[in-house]
């Protein structure tokens, strides 16, 4: 008889103690996660990935190439799809065929070079047949054809000091309309002369629809879709990344996503 | 007990062995060594981390799918916010096309005194708001250490034999299979000697855990980066596709941490004080052989 209250004042104790401590913790990661000395800590992993995965996929492992029959029926569009997200004047370019839309190819360059969409199309093309990640969790397949990345590289050279490819797009963060702040990107050396790594016009056998950035958009078979730019403008080579936009590489990044995105 | 055995001089007592013997004739065992309590709590953090941080980044996109790609139109399991009739939002969970009612937990909770439609709740994703690049960066750093401190434990496990001799069911056990389903069945539990081995279904849980659970946790994980699909594409067979890999990730999550609360329901009835007491200093306290009150 004695025994029951000490029982239930313990288990109550406990069960408070629980609650407590489990208050505590949450309270504790949204402060530490808000706190940029701690996130720096742990976005050392990311370090760590990219290492580790690169050493494991060495340069050249390819993305697995699907058939035509495994297309996804939905290829879900995600970010920018359309006026909201574009500058005036883009929709009436998309409109006239982007017969005078230009992608200009500059910065750390033997020579730069622009190409018109009928350029890019002259030159030598590779189609794939690739599942798109989402860093969200959901994926597409999707076929691709445009030039490689390396061919426009190649075409241009690189001068010495060269070490990351910066992708300029005309698409914007809703809240900058405007055009003050347009969406970037970037790789290093290793994914842009990877061969699946292409500059696609062309969306499972016709022209890339605006939704998944009309005319050209970049393909990087190894990493999730956001590293994928759209509405692209500009290709920029460069060599170092922290002068450019929020100092991390790319707008995403800017925003606390990995540079990294292969896992 | 993956560590249990009668005190004898170890690492842990080089200069306590008087206090050892002393412990010994009172009825103490040295059960757990310090690499095992240290990998046990460094596992605690990591799997509520690593289920919290991943439930916000399941939130993203709190829909399941089977195959290499989504299937929008026909999910395996979707938590999502409906409105009713009278335009009332309600939380919902659909599984295998049959949908249920979740609203206060699942769809529709509330965050800070407000309504929020978000699939699992804010007091159990880490940070308690949607953000899920933040939900990546604990979810990475946590993977790595859960990883480090598992292959750690295991490969020590296996070199020191503790691995056999405490996990693997021996021969005796396998003789009594009946009396062992038995006597889990009833509500008796051992304090004395018998509570310093761990019984066949006890072995068999942390073999399943160990070998199948926690392996196919990081498989599954790992099967989601397209990097290691491009260098490893046997993981895609192996799960078939990637979604069929994110959605196994997700169920193998719901399995340890049933097993976690299973654990956590027998630690508090089997003698809660002596069990934390033996995981935190290494000493756990050989009662005679009693009924429970």
């Amino acid at each position: 008889m004695m025994k029951h209250p000490v029982l239930f004042n313990r288990r109550r104790f406990f069960a408070t103690g629980a609650a407590g401590a489990a208050g505590l913790v949450l309270g504790g990661c949204d402060r530490l996660s808000a706190a940029p000395t701690f996130r720096d800590f742990l976005t050392r992993a990311e370090g760590l990935s990219q290492r580790v995965q690169r050493a494991l996929l060495g340069r050249g492992a390819l993305a697995r190439e699907y058939l035509v029959a495994d297309i996804s029926e939905t290829f879900r569009a995600n970010g920018s799809q359309g006026a909201e997200n574009l500058p005036p004047g883009y929709i009436e370019l998309a409109q006239r065929g982007f017969a005078s839309w230009q992608l200009q190819v500059d910065g750390l360059v033997m020579k730069q070079v622009t190409f018109s969409i009928a350029d890019l199309r002259a030159l030598p093309a590779r189609t794939q047949i690739t599942r798109h990640d989402c860093v969200e969790g959901w994926s597409c397949i999707g076929s691709w054809t445009g030039p490689q990345l390396s061919t426009i590289l190649d075409r241009v050279g690189l001068r010495p000091e060269a070490r990351f490819i910066v992708f300029r797009c005309a698409d914007e963060l809703p809240r900058y309309v405007g055009g003050a702040n347009p969406f970037y990107e970037s790789l290093d050396l290793i994914d842009a002369f990877h061969p699946q790594t292409i500059l696609a016009y062309d969306m499972n056998g016709a022209q890339l629809p605006l939704a998944h950035g009309a005319p050209l958009r970049l393909r990087v078979e190894r990493q999730l879709g956001y590293k994928m730019a759209k509405f692209l403008t500009r290709i920029e080579v460069v060599d170092r990344l922290d002068h450019i936009g929020g100092g991390h590489g790319g707008t995403w990044e800017d925003n606390g996503y990995e540079w990294y995105a292969g896992i | 007990m993956p560590d249990c055995f009668i005190v004898s001089p170890s690492i842990d007592t080089v200069s306590a062995g008087d206090v050892a013997s002393t412990r010994k004739q009172q009825g103490w065992i040295y059960r757990y060594s310090t690499l095992v309590r240290v990998s046990h709590w460094v596992n605690v953090l990591c799997l509520a981390i690593l289920l919290m941080s991943g439930l916000q980044i399941f939130n993203a996109h709190p829909a399941l799918y089977w195959g290499e790609d989504s299937d929008f139109e026909r999910p395996v399991l979707s938590i999502y916010t409906a409105f009713t009739a009278e335009g009332r939002p309600i939380g919902m969970t659909s599984i295998l096309g049959r949908s249920f009612d979740t609203t206060g937990v699942l769809g529709r909770s509330e965050l800070n005194g407000r309504p929020v439609q978000r699939a699992f709740p804010g007091w159990i994703t880490i940070p308690s708001v949607q953000d899920l690049a933040t939900g990546r960066v604990w979810h990475f750093f946590f993977a790595w250490l859960f990883v480090v401190n598992g292959v750690g434990y295991l490969s020590y496990s296996i070199v020191s034999r503790r691995f056999a001799r405490d996990l693997l069911p021996h021969r005796e056990q396998w003789k009594h299979v009946g009396g062992a389903i038995r006597d889990h069945l009833t509500p008796r539990l051992h304090r004395g000697m018998n509570a310093a081995d761990y019984n066949l279904i006890q072995r068999l849980s942390y073999l399943v855990v160990i070998l199948a659970l926690a392996p196919l946790v990081v498989l599954s994980g790992l099967t989601m980066s397209p990097a290691v699909d491009a260098a490893a594409p046997w993981l895609l067979d192996a799960f078939g596709g990637r979604q069929s890999a994110r959605t196994m990730h997700f169920i193998t999550t719901w399995l340890l941490t049933l097993f976690v609360f299973v654990h956590v329901v027998m630690v508090l009835v089997s003698g809660f004080l002596n069990n934390i007491r033996s995981m935190i200093t290494g000493w756990y306290a050989i009662e005679s052989e009693r009924r429970l009150p």
